[in-house]
């Protein structure tokens, strides 16, 4: 029974979760020593899985829950490559939270919540057919919400109420659409090439809804315009919140659903063959262009960055959705590389508020002289969330522009083009702030040793995941990267 | 061993411990507390028991034979019964532990705590007997020793408001088992036995048959509040002690739904049944949607609950239009498997209310404000608990909607959908409006602390319901045992 190693994976961050929301607020050593236990522990189990898959030895776990129905558990390697992901930014992001809240009050109750919010998250990555899918998806989506509204202003409550709202509906169309789909093709287990494409042509029409149910109630986790709304509201989170929801944790959640109801339950043939994905196209470039054009004119960083988000998860969506093998392999790399690049802009502009108490972009004048390391780590992500060589948002570009000519669809170089220059229309202009406009006078001088701008905690996660920006960029085609990675998938699952 | 535990007939002793036990601690008053808690705790030894044996010998059905002449009570155990004396037992048993707390053996209401062990065991005999009932006219007997038990319990709490609650429910309740009795008679006067098997034989879709099975059915629907007939539950239940709105809400609201089952299963299929599954589908379809917006109004948290109550018995009449030759098993599991998942989702939840109650001194929802500490371990508790009404997986109710979908999709009645997941968004709305109290961020006096025995059980429930989705496997499999149902659960549509 080797295949335990998914439950103990599972449970990595289950029982620390459960241990800690027992914990006195006081507990503090316990209480961090149990979330990095955790990670580690997490980190390890997913390198040992990820040696075993790569190896094409691949886990499962099945557990009968009705005459009929099992929870499937699985490690192919598109799990791993959004288990890796996951277990590796929340680690950091772990760090982070750690040193973000310290000395705020319920904190027993957040890393209770934050650990049930990784483990639904290591469920999805880990899932191998639709039922347990959307358990642990539905999961995600409650222990998402207490983090939202942790600081408990009508603000935070608000943007909680907004977020279930959106997201509670999508689930019950996705519920909805499963069980039509259910009923129609039999056991829903992930499969590359799909389950569907032995059905009754009678049932093409049924197919085609049951699809455009699907990627739709995926899409308002995915934020897909216009079921994006929830996504900027829910900024009023604490950043490490932030980081979870856009890098780590739920519209990754969302992407990686809809990879999975392309590629492994209709298969990329069977959408191509009934034109599914044109439509998906559409309307991911139509969220590029839009996310960045409102992106434009927020003047609240972090509503800036959270339409840059919806923006550039649609890049993953754009690349599944062309469904040649290089835009296929720029869109599931981007999976990563938008994960490493926005967690890096979220922790940065939580350094602000945590130290200096900045949230406005206007209030950011010269603070690369006060916060160096911090705007550094910050210049890099956003620079590779532009696309310049050779970071890491380059190489997804590339692979997408490249895809696109392959395809056929040269108007997708045109959205590129516009989305890039519109990336760097709202990320330069805080760069020249921040480095070359004379500084504000009144910010607090540094009392920590040394004069260094923040804690370790904070400093730390960052500036790691700056320098990934560029490794993931430099190192592209190095054994073991996500381009690597997400190239095996491509030759081993779909046979591109 | 195995000889011991498969020849012994758990169910019966199932059914005489507690009304013994009642007995016992109507004399004994001052030892209640301890015969009570025993009493549970055995029975919940017997239920564990029962469904060893049942899964060991893989019987279909367990009949006390050779009562019948002299007694006229015909008993048996099929899986539909082991699962309803089983949950009853878990149910129970908690309801028993928290009871102890709840009820205390000193104080100024010394004299609910007397009342309350004898009626609630009493209670239990009856639901235990329901369950096990092979004929009409037990089945009529045990539905009433179940609500004049119900009626004695909501008045213990005394007040004008409490027993005007009671009174009004004695008076549907025998409404209702008139209803019942007068179609029993009529089918007796016709074929001269009350035997569930044999007048599923013999009955045939005469014009008196069809009156019989509307009075019965209408009488069964009274008594499980199906809307518009649910207007005496909500008030029944919010004023009634936590522990027995949990009985209530739980247990006593199935008993009569289990019969109803029972008898559109078993008894009535030779009749034209559909244009009454079409009414009864209507009304748990306006039930429904009803229960949810009213639940979404109430200021405290027992109505809200009592409310939602309503609005899960809509899902529960769904089985009857839901279930067609195809559809039989999908309909009928679902229908059980609801049962079940509400069981220990709104039992915890009305436990979590009274502890609130206790605690806070009100269960007005924005007493919640700011609930840190032990309350807001208690909305935690509550949540969880909620997935189950609301439809989250993996919790058991998550499973019944999915058979329910796939039922109305199969047959083609595709107006139950919005119904079903309109009623999933509304649950989830009414249950985030109570989190969304407790997560505001005021500044509050610290509470008292709660006494464990009104922490933990509520809680162990909740997890149970939480997760039941994820361990119905086995509760599923022994319900079928002898079920009248034999197509497979889930179905698939065939262009």
């Amino acid at each position: 029974m080797n295949d335990l190693i998914l439950l103990a994976i599972l449970l990595s961050s289950l029982l620390p979760g459960l241990i800690i929301f027992t914990l006195p607020e006081e507990s503090v050593r316990l209480r961090t020593t149990l979330n990095l236990t955790g990670a580690l522990l997490k980190l390890l189990l997913v390198a040992v899985l990820f040696l075993r898959v790569a190896q094409r030895e691949y886990a499962e776990l099945r557990l009968p829950l009705l005459p009929d129905m099992e929870l499937v558990l699985r490690a192919d390697a598109l799990s791993l490559l959004f288990l890796t992901l996951s277990a590796f930014l929340w680690f950091l992001t772990t760090i982070y939270a750690i040193g973000y809240l310290e000395g705020s009050p319920h904190r027993s109750r957040f890393f209770g919540f934050f650990s049930l919010c990784v483990c639904a998250t290591t469920g999805i990555a880990l899932s191998g057919d639709m039922v347990t899918f959307i358990i642990f998806y539905e999961a995600l989506t409650i222990s998402t919400y207490p983090l939202i509204v942790h600081r408990g202003t009508p603000a935070a409550l608000s943007a909680g109420r907004v977020y279930l709202a959106y997201t509670l509906s999508g689930g019950v169309v996705l519920f909805f659409a499963t069980v039509w789909l259910r009923s129609i093709a039999g056991p829903l287990d992930f499969t590359s090439g799909g389950v569907v494409s032995g059905l009754d042509p009678a049932l093409y029409g049924s197919l085609s809804i049951i699809f455009a149910l699907l990627i739709l109630s995926l899409g308002v986790k995915a934020a897909l315009v216009p079921l994006h709304i929830w996504l900027p509201s829910a900024m009023v989170a604490p950043a490490p919140v932030s980081a979870l929801l856009h890098a780590v944790a739920v519209v990754k959640a969302g992407a990686f659903g809809i990879i999975r109801v392309i590629h492994d339950i209709f298969g990329l043939d069977f959408s191509i063959k009934l034109n599914l994905l044109f439509p998906l196209a559409l309307l991911a470039a139509f969220t590029i262009i839009y996310g960045s054009i409102r992106a434009l004119s927020q003047n609240d960083l972090k509503r800036r960055l959270a339409f840059s988000t919806v923006s550039q998860v649609s890049y993953i969506l754009l690349g599944v959705a062309m469904a040649t093998p290089l835009a296929t392999i720029g869109g599931m790399v981007h999976l990563v590389h938008q994960g490493v690049m926005k967690i890096t802009l979220f922790f940065c502009a939580g350094n602000l508020a945590e130290t200096l108490d900045i949230h406005k972009i206007d209030e950011m004048d010269g603070v690369g002289r006060r916060m160096p390391w911090t705007m550094t780590a910050f210049t890099i992500g956003a620079l590779g969330m532009i696309g310049l060589p050779p970071l890491a948002g380059f190489i997804s570009k590339w692979y997408l522009g490249l895809g696109s000519l392959a395809a056929g669809q040269p108007w997708i170089i045109v959205v590129l083009i516009a989305s890039t220059l519109l990336n760097a229309a709202y990320f330069l202009p805080i760069l020249h702030r921040v480095w070359f406009v004379e500084p504000r006078q009144d910010w607090p001088p540094s009392t920590l040793y040394s004069g260094r701008e923040t804690t370790w905690a904070l400093l730390a996660p960052p500036l790691v995941t700056a320098i990934l920006v560029i490794l993931l960029g430099i190192l592209a085609h190095s054994v073991g990267s996500p381009l690597y990675w997400v190239e095996l998938i491509a030759a081993r699952e779909d046979g591109l | 061993m195995t000889e011991l535990i498969v020849h012994q007939h758990w169910f019966l002793w199932m059914t005489l411990l507690p009304l013994g036990a009642a007995v016992a601690t109507f004399l004994a008053p001052r030892q209640a507390r301890w015969i009570g808690f025993t009493t549970a705790l055995l029975l919940l030894l017997c239920a564990l028991l029962a469904i060893a044996a049942a899964i060991i010998s893989k019987a279909q059905t367990i009949t006390a034979g050779n009562w019948s002449t002299p007694l006229g009570i015909e008993l048996r155990a099929d899986g539909l019964a082991l699962v309803m004396l089983a949950i009853t037992a878990l149910v129970g048993f908690i309801v028993s532990c928290y009871a102890l707390s709840y009820f205390p053996a000193r104080g100024h209401h010394q004299s609910r705590t007397h009342y309350f062990w004898p009626l609630w065991l009493f209670l239990w005999g009856g639901c235990n007997a329901l369950f096990i009932s092979a004929d009409l006219f037990n089945l009529y007997v045990t539905l009433e020793l179940v609500t004049l038990a119900s009626v004695a319990l909501i008045a213990l709490e005394g007040g004008k408001a409490a027993l005007a609650a009671a009174l009004r429910y004695l008076f549907i309740g025998l409404l209702g088992s008139l209803a019942y009795l007068l179609g029993v008679g009529i089918l007796y006067a016709t074929y001269a036995t009350v035997d569930i098997a044999l007048l599923g034989d013999m009955l045939s879709a005469t014009r008196l048959n069809h009156a019989a099975m509307s009075l019965m059915v209408a009488g069964l629907v009274l008594k499980s509040a199906l809307f518009p007939l649910h207007f005496w539950l909500p008030q029944a239940h919010a004023k009634a002690p936590a522990p027995v709105s949990a009985v209530l809400s739980a247990l006593v609201i199935k008993c009569a739904y289990v019969i109803l089952l029972r008898l559109w299963f078993e008894v009535f299929p030779a009749l034209e049944t559909i244009a009454v599954g079409h009414l009864l589908g209507l009304l748990g379809s306006l039930a429904i949607i009803w229960g949810s917006l009213m639940a979404l109004r109430q200021e405290r948290l027992k109505l809200l609950i009592a409310y939602s109550t309503v609005a899960q018995i809509g899902y529960l009449f769904l089985v009857f239009p839901l279930a067609r030759s195809q559809t039989m098993a999908a309909a009928w599991v679902a229908g059980v498997l609801m049962m079940m998942a509400h069981a220990c989702g709104k039992a915890a939840m009305f436990m979590v209310a009274g502890t609130i109650h206790h605690t806070a001194g009100s269960d007005r929802i924005s007493r919640l404000a700011g609930a840190g500490g032990p309350i807001g371990v208690l909305v935690v508790v509550f949540t969880l608990a909620a997935t189950t009404i609301i439809g989250l997986p993996p919790s058991g109710g998550f499973f019944a909607k999915w058979l329910f979908i796939n039922a109305a999709l199969v047959t083609g009645q595709w107006w139950y959908l919005p119904i079903i997941l309109s009623g999933t968004l509304l649950a989830g709305a009414y249950i985030a409006r109570v989190l969304g109290w407790a997560f505001l961020d005021v500044k509050r006096s610290s509470y008292p602390v709660i006494p464990w025995v009104m922490k933990w059980p509520p809680l162990v429930l909740s997890v149970i319901a939480l997760l039941f989705g994820l361990i119905a496997f086995e509760p599923v499999q022994i319900a079928l045992i002898g079920a009248p149902v034999s197509t497979g659960v889930l179905v698939e549509l065939r262009p």
